[in-house]
Formats: C-alpha cells, structure tokens, sequence
C-alpha cells in the first residue's frame, strides 16, 4: 500500500517533470509571440475602442468604427485593395499554372525559362518597385519608348487615378507569378502517372486532360497557394511608397499602407487601431474559410 | 501545333519576363546622358562604372550592407533555436494544452508581424527600442512557420533513434544535436533560405522603426535614395543602386538555384 503510493507520486512526478519540460521548450518561441503578436493584437483592439491624443484617450466605444466605415478615403482604400486581390490572385494563380504545366516537362530550355520566370521572387519588392516606376515613366520609360515604336507614347500610368492601380496590379503579377509557379511544379511532380495514361489510352484531348484530370488533382495546391497569394495581396504593399504614395487622391492606396499613413503622417491612432483591426479581421475570415469550408470542397 | 503555340507564348512570357532585370543592368552601366536620349534601352556602346562610384558615394552602402547582413543573421541565428525547440516540444512530447498552444501558434501564421506595423512601433516605444537593429528582428525571433515545417520533419524521425540515443544516457540536447537535427538538415536549409531573403527584403518595418543610418537596413536606405533623385537625368545612379541591392541575392540565387527552388517548394507542402 505504502509503497504503491510512492510509486504513483514518482508517475506523477514524472509526468510533471515531463510536462513542464516540455513548456519550457516552447517558452522562448511563446514569449515573442506573446510580445509580438498576442499583445499587439489585445492592444489594437482595445485601443479601437479609445479616441483622443495618446495622453488623453476617452473611451468611444463603436464611435470610432461607424467614422472609419462611413470614410470616403476608407472606403475606396477597401476597395481598391479588394480589387488587387480579385485581379492579382487568381491571374498569377492561373498563370502560373499554365506555365508549371507547360514547363514541367523535360526539354530543352525549360530550365532557362523557369529561372526567369521565379527569379523575381528573390528580388526584394523595393527593388521591384524602383524598377518598375522607370519602366513606367512619361517619355523616358521602357513602357513609352517601346510604344512610341507604333507612334503612340507619352502615358503616364502612375499619374492617373484611372490607370494607377491597373499598373501596380501588373507589377505584382510579374512578381509573385513564379514564386506560385514552384508550387504547381511541386503539386504536378506528385500527381499519379498511371491515370495520365489511362487517358492517352481513351484518346483524351490536351484540354480535356487538364479540365478533369489535372486541375481537380491540383486542387490541394490550388487552394494552399491562394491562402498565400491572398495573404500577400494584403502584406504587400511596400511599392506604394516608392511608386505612388498610394496616389493619385489614393487610386492606388492599399489598406496596410493606409494604416501607415494614418497611424504615421497623420498620427491618428485610434483610427489606425481600428483598420488594423479591421485587416487581422479579414485575415483571419480568410484562414478560417479555408480552414473550415474549403477543404470539405477538394474532390478527388 | 498546339504545343508550338503554347512554347511561342511561354518564351514570349519569359522575355518579357526577363526585360526588366535586363534593362535596369544597362541603364545602371550607360553614361547620364545616353539614357536622356533614349537609345536602344538594351545595349550602350559606352559602358561605364561612373553610376555606381556616385551611388557609392552618394549614400552610405556599406554600412547599409552591414545592417541589413546583421539583420538577417540575427533573425535566422535565433529563429534557428527557437523553432528547434517549439518543433522537439510539438513533436516528441504529449502534455495538456497542446492543442491550445499549437492553435495560437498557428495565429502567427495569419496575423503576421508585417501586419501589425503600427501596434508593433508602439510595443517598441514601450520597450524604448524605437530605432535599433534590436527592434527590427525582435518580432520575427519567433517563426511559427519555421516550427511547422520541422515539427513534420522531426515526426518523420523513428521513435526507436530516439529511445536509443537515451539509452545509450544521452542527455536531450545530445539526442537533439545527434539525432534530429542531422536528420533535418534539407529542412533547415529550406527554412535558412525562405527566412534569409524575406527579412533581406523586408521593407515597411524597418522604415517605421529605424531612422538613423547606424540601424537602416539595404532596401530603406535604397528606397530614400532612390527619392532624393527622382528625376530622369540620375536614373544611372539608382539603377546601380538597386542593382547593389538585389546583386547578392541574385548571385546567391544562381549559385544555389537548386537549393532555393526546392527550398521554397518544400516549404508549400504542409
């Protein structure tokens, strides 16, 4: 009796050991994140609730979100960026399968040309946007000089409020195309040969192949890459300070470069409290999609 | 016919591609006033290195290369630790609230630290941190991603490796050196790779956060560079500034052009 007690409390020591060792594993990984990510979070969502100058916040409660929602400048932010997701995801997705699909296959400079189409993947988007801004400049840029070969020149894409948001959409595209495509290359090398042959032997079409046989089967990568793409349509916005400033009369602006905006031009914090919140919101329905409906959807 | 339409495309694709990266090379080696003039924007018959000894010159390159170098290394240096540890823990052990920690792990997935500029610059104040090298790594020191990816890698290890490290009276750090991290070592690279070239590029939080030359990493200091000389007749100068910052990425990228593509690809399969 004595002594099987005193065997369940070295059981339970041991558990208790073991546990505790296992959080102290976790513990220097969880305190960054507590610091960087859990609190931060907690404090812009507390301090969406607060107006004022930092050293005199009253509480507001939902005031602040109805002035954020009713923003003409708001507004159009969300939208603009609503429409570089819509327009920049599923064009560099596609594209970028098309390409995988076609180079997937051994031959002879398919190597050379992967390589240009994902080296902008290691080019920082900075960079990028350096480049990109000449490429677009009246006159002088390789944009103008290439059409004023057909006697048609002087644009100014970045300039107009029509056309701003279009330009920075196809910079984007050029450069998170091959970094998609590396995935779909990924996805094609593990997909089951003997069905591709199952249907040469049924006399399938190129297309009809693709339609039911690759794309359903590409699915799983399909869906992981858009998470990505999306998320970065939302991350990405380090080209608007080089290029337009999120001009002209925010054509171009995108929510997380709004926030920076507001949160440092203007230093109106509460309001940068609430689009941060706002962006964490959307983030998370994102993830949470496709966490919880999306994955009943893949077919096999 | 379908296969030679489809190959026409994809090589146009790819000059198009390819233009850029070409043309920002020969503007940054053709003289001022050539590129005015507006020759073939391809080739310059007048090569020269001018543009980038007034790049040099003109801003404080090496010291950017410093930062941006002490950036990188020391966010992967401590990344390295912390994910090897979260990884074993998530792996290898069972205790309560695993599920829980893993979950709110998962969250620095979605909610990533390049979101919360704003609420992150004001942590920073609070620590009074604002404008250090310290403040630029410290959000990324933990890699929820980076755990994920060893966390598969160190299950993928049999269990009977393990049990017999300890039986031979290995301690755990000496069972993590001698079994696991051998193990994961393509792992580790994927996760060196990925992490190098995202901080390497990394833009917005540093901006906010730095404001002194000794703390600017490459791509601000290029991005303010790049503003003081807006105009067309200093296009040479920038052009070689921007080639300075993305030359050792791509120089790195060519040598282990293997490596890279494979890392990025192994970091997608969850």
């Amino acid at each position: 009796m004595f002594k099987s007690k005193e065997k369940r409390n070295k059981h339970i020591n041991f558990y208790f050991k073991q546990n505790m060792f296992a959080y102290l594993l976790l513990l220097p990984s969880f305190i960054f994140l507590a610091l960087f990510t859990f609190y931060p979070t907690i404090k812009s969502i507390q301090l969406s609730f607060y107006s004022g100058p930092l050293t005199r916040l009253e509480f507001s409660g939902l005031d602040q979100y109805v002035n954020v929602m009713n923003d003409e400048i708001v507004r159009q932010v969300l939208l603009n960026n609503i429409i570089f997701t819509l327009v920049t995801v599923p064009t560099s997705i596609l594209l970028a399968m098309y390409l995988a699909i076609w180079l997937n296959k051994k031959l002879r400079g398919s190597a050379l040309l992967r390589t240009s189409f994902f080296y902008p993947t290691v080019i920082p988007l900075i960079a990028i946007a350096n480049i990109w801004l000449f490429i677009y400049t009246p006159q002088y840029g390789l944009l103008d000089q290439f059409l004023s070969t057909f006697g048609a020149d002087d644009t100014n894409l970045l300039g107009h409020p029509n056309t701003a948001l279009a330009a920075t959409i196809v910079m984007m595209i050029w450069k998170d195309t091959g970094f998609y495509m590396i995935f779909f290359l990924a996805g094609l090398q593990n997909l089951p040969r003997d069905v591709y042959e199952a249907a040469l032997i049924e006399g399938a079409k190129p297309f009809q192949t693709f339609r039911h046989i690759t794309f359903p089967l590409l699915m799983p990568t399909t869906l992981f890459v858009m998470i990505v793409a999306i998320t970065n349509s939302f991350k990405n916005v380090d080209h608007l300070y080089i290029m337009t400033k999120g001009g002209p009369d925010n054509a171009s602006n995108l929510l997380l470069y709004y926030i920076y905006q507001v949160a440092f031009t203007n230093w109106d914090l509460g309001k940068a409290a609430v689009l941060t919140v706002i962006l964490i919101a959307i983030l998370l329905t994102i993830t949470a999609f496709n966490y919880f409906y999306s994955d009943r959807k893949i077919h096999y | 016919m379908n296969r030679f339409i489809n190959y026409t495309t994809i090589i146009i694709f790819g000059l198009v591609f390819v233009m850029p990266l070409v043309w920002v090379f020969v503007t940054s080696i053709s003289p001022a006033n050539e590129v005015i003039r507006g020759g073939n924007p391809f080739w310059t018959w007048n090569p020269t290195f001018e543009n980038y000894v007034d790049a040099w010159e003109a801003a404080p390159f090496l010291r950017y290369y410093f930062n941006t170098l002490v950036i990188v290394f020391g966010i992967l240096g401590v990344q390295l630790i912390t994910i090897t540890l979260a990884a074993y823990a998530f792996a290898r052990f069972e205790f309560p609230g695993k599920n829980v920690l893993f979950i709110l792990f998962l969250l620095q997935l979605m909610i990533q630290p390049e979101i919360l500029l704003f609420p992150n610059y004001q942590v920073m104040s609070e620590l009074g941190l604002v404008d250090t090298k310290l403040a630029v790594m410290l959000p990324f020191w933990a890699s929820a991603f980076g755990v994920f990816l060893l966390r598969q890698t160190f299950k993928q290890v049999p269990y009977e490796l393990d049990e017999a490290s300890k039986m031979d009276g290995s301690k755990w750090c000496q069972t993590l050196r001698h079994v696991y991290i051998p193990a994961a070592k393509p792992t580790y690279i994927a996760f060196s790779l990925v992490s190098i070239s995202t901080h390497w590029s990394n833009f917005m939080w540093p901006l906010i956060i730095t404001d002194s030359v000794e703390n600017r990493p490459l791509t601000v200091g290029i991005a303010l560079f790049a503003q003081s000389y807006e105009t067309g007749a200093q296009w040479g100068m920038v052009s070689a500034g921007t080639v300075m910052v993305i030359l050792p990425l791509l120089i790195a990228f060519f040598i282990f052009q293997k490596q890279f593509v494979s890392s990025f690809m192994h970091s997608g399969i969850k």
